[in-house]
């Protein structure tokens, strides 16, 4: 936690006051957003997303396991995020904090409820042979709105990622002595494929402080929030996932204008997202 | 071990087409954090590392000060996604002992008696790893080092050498070669490495480490070949921090 003082709070109190964001932007307006896909070659799937100053990598890597009892036939995902001391003075070595785990958390449940990923497609021999995806999200520049940054770093590496059989293969025809089903898979599956991926819902995080809701925080807004909502809308502008966070409180009236807000920006930044994945 | 890998072609040119002396491609931007005093965006091969400075700023825990000099703590990062197999988060011995020399090859062209008890700490996040990348770290720290504005003798610059091809198709040990900055296939089936890292403008050594096998003669030869390497990569480096200071200066 970060202290504040009071004359940078009360400076950025008057902008809003008077209808000014210290960047020039709109109260609905997003930074400027970057992607670009594929430039690990190391990995399965990587993205590198920039939200104005934020810098987020995610890089995607697959392997080959068990699967829970209670989905014999589907893969498994996992998300974990690091808040690495590259990218700000205050975080710090170590295991992963509250608060890298609350923003893992956070993007795993946008990605695996929504189904983001067609995990009922990953499997390789029900009950026995699944396919892991494992979800790295890098906070590289911190300024502000990581949970969208993540979220779209993700979901970018994830459109980004092709199957490596080729890889695998060598341990797939080892297990294939024990297991003779695997070879059945390997027929089917001769080469590379594309992840399986449905349609993505995109989230969208609104700040409140003095009584103006804002989009897309800045660190300097974050900081002087008093509460945050964020809302993950689908291609139809239905709503697929919500968190609010911190100790303040929205109205009614300001929760539908966040959503609202939240449709429309998650419209162009759907867009931006299917023009780098080629989607 | 995979013995029947031709590490030279009869052209002289290595499995990537390289001459014995010549370096993997490299990119090097320096200042590309905003919040960190300095950093560097490295390519290297296919390397790539993102390096970024904070401090000097008080040292905690306050039992890690020295009442006389700024501590350097230099932390050396995997991303899991950054080799063929997941890496699982988080520090291995590996990375421990490779923060552990880096920090102390960083320390000695610091001039640390400036900040006591200060820490100065240098991140290194490699995001992509093929074959040298404490070298790679290194020489990225180095430029966020100089953008950070940290005073220092020199900037600091590493790149290895080592030896390839000492057995022929049937395993019988033959001559070998000494080569420049081994790539993925040749460290890992290579017959040694040796990483190094020097001060430019007086040729101190920062840091060495060999492992494999090197007589004499060709222990002269790979360290000559490496500062050789060095001395290049200090001028990129360099064209780097330029770059970033002269557009600067022009814009204002």
């Amino acid at each position: 936690m970060t202290l504040t003082s009071s004359i940078k709070r009360d400076y950025f109190y008057n902008l809003v006051k008077n209808g000014k964001r210290a960047d020039g932007r709109k109260f609905d307006e997003f930074r400027n957003i970057e992607i670009e896909t594929g430039f690990i070659s190391k990995a399965e799937g990587s993205a590198r997303v920039k939200i104005g100053k934020t810098q987020v990598v995610a890089g995607i890597k697959m392997d080959i396991g068990e699967p829970y009892p209670d989905s014999p036939e589907k893969g498994v995902m996992m998300t974990a995020a690091e808040l690495i001391p590259l990218a700000s003075p205050d975080f710090e070595a170590g295991p992963p904090r509250e608060d890298a785990i609350e923003l893992a958390r956070v993007v795993d449940r946008g990605i695996r409820e929504s189904e983001v990923i067609g995990l009922d497609k990953l499997c390789i021999v029900p009950g026995e042979i699944i396919w892991l995806v494992f979800i790295d999200i890098h906070i590289i520049d911190f300024d502000g709105n990581l949970f969208d940054a993540a979220s779209l770093a993700a979901l970018a590496a994830l459109f980004n990622t092709i199957v490596p059989i080729e890889r695998m293969r060598p341990n797939l025809e080892k297990l294939q002595e024990k297991n003779p089903s695997i070879k059945i898979y390997l027929e089917e599956h001769q080469k590379d494929y594309q992840l399986p991926m449905n349609e993505p819902p995109i989230s969208c995080t609104s700040v409140k402080f003095n009584d103006v809701v804002v989009l897309d925080p800045s660190l300097d807004e974050e900081e002087i929030a008093e509460v945050r909502l964020t809302v993950a809308t689908d291609k139809n502008g239905d709503i697929r996932a919500m968190q609010k966070g911190l100790n303040g409180s929205f109205t009614i009236e300001e929760i539908k204008k966040v959503i609202k807000a939240s449709i429309d920006n998650g419209k162009e930044i759907r867009s931006k997202l299917e023009k780098s994945t080629g989607n | 071990m995979e013995q029947d890998i031709k590490f030279i072609d009869d052209d002289g040119k290595r499995l990537d087409g390289r001459k014995y002396d010549e370096l993997r491609e490299i990119k090097i931007e320096a200042g590309v954090l905003h919040r960190a005093e300095g950093s560097c965006y490295l390519e290297w091969g296919s390397n790539k590392v993102v390096a970024a400075v904070y401090g000097p700023r008080e040292a905690i825990p306050r039992h890690s000060q020295n009442p006389l000099k700024a501590i350097v703590r230099a932390r050396y990062n995997m991303a899991a996604f950054s080799v063929d197999d997941r890496k699982r988060p988080g520090p291995d011995r590996r990375s421990r002992e490779i923060s552990k020399v880096i920090s102390e090859a960083l320390e000695k062209v610091i001039l640390t008696e400036k900040f006591p008890r200060a820490a100065i700490e240098v991140n290194i996040e490699v995001l992509e790893a093929e074959a040298g990348t404490r070298c790679a770290g290194l020489t990225a720290a180095g430029v966020a080092l100089a953008d950070a504005g940290i005073p220092m003798k020199d900037i600091p610059v590493a790149c290895a050498a080592g030896k390839i091809g000492s057995k022929d198709d049937y395993g019988k040990k033959i001559g070998g070669n000494i080569v420049l900055d081994l790539g993925k296939q040749e460290d890992n089936f290579g017959d040694a490495d040796l990483p190094i890292a020097i001060s430019p403008r007086n040729g101190e050594i920062l840091l060495l480490q060999m492992d494999g096998h090197l007589t004499l003669d060709e222990f002269d030869n790979a360290l000559n070949l490496a500062i050789k390497g060095c001395n290049i990569i200090s001028k990129i480096q360099k064209e780097a921090l330029l770059q970033k200071y002269q557009v600067d200066m022009e814009v204002d």
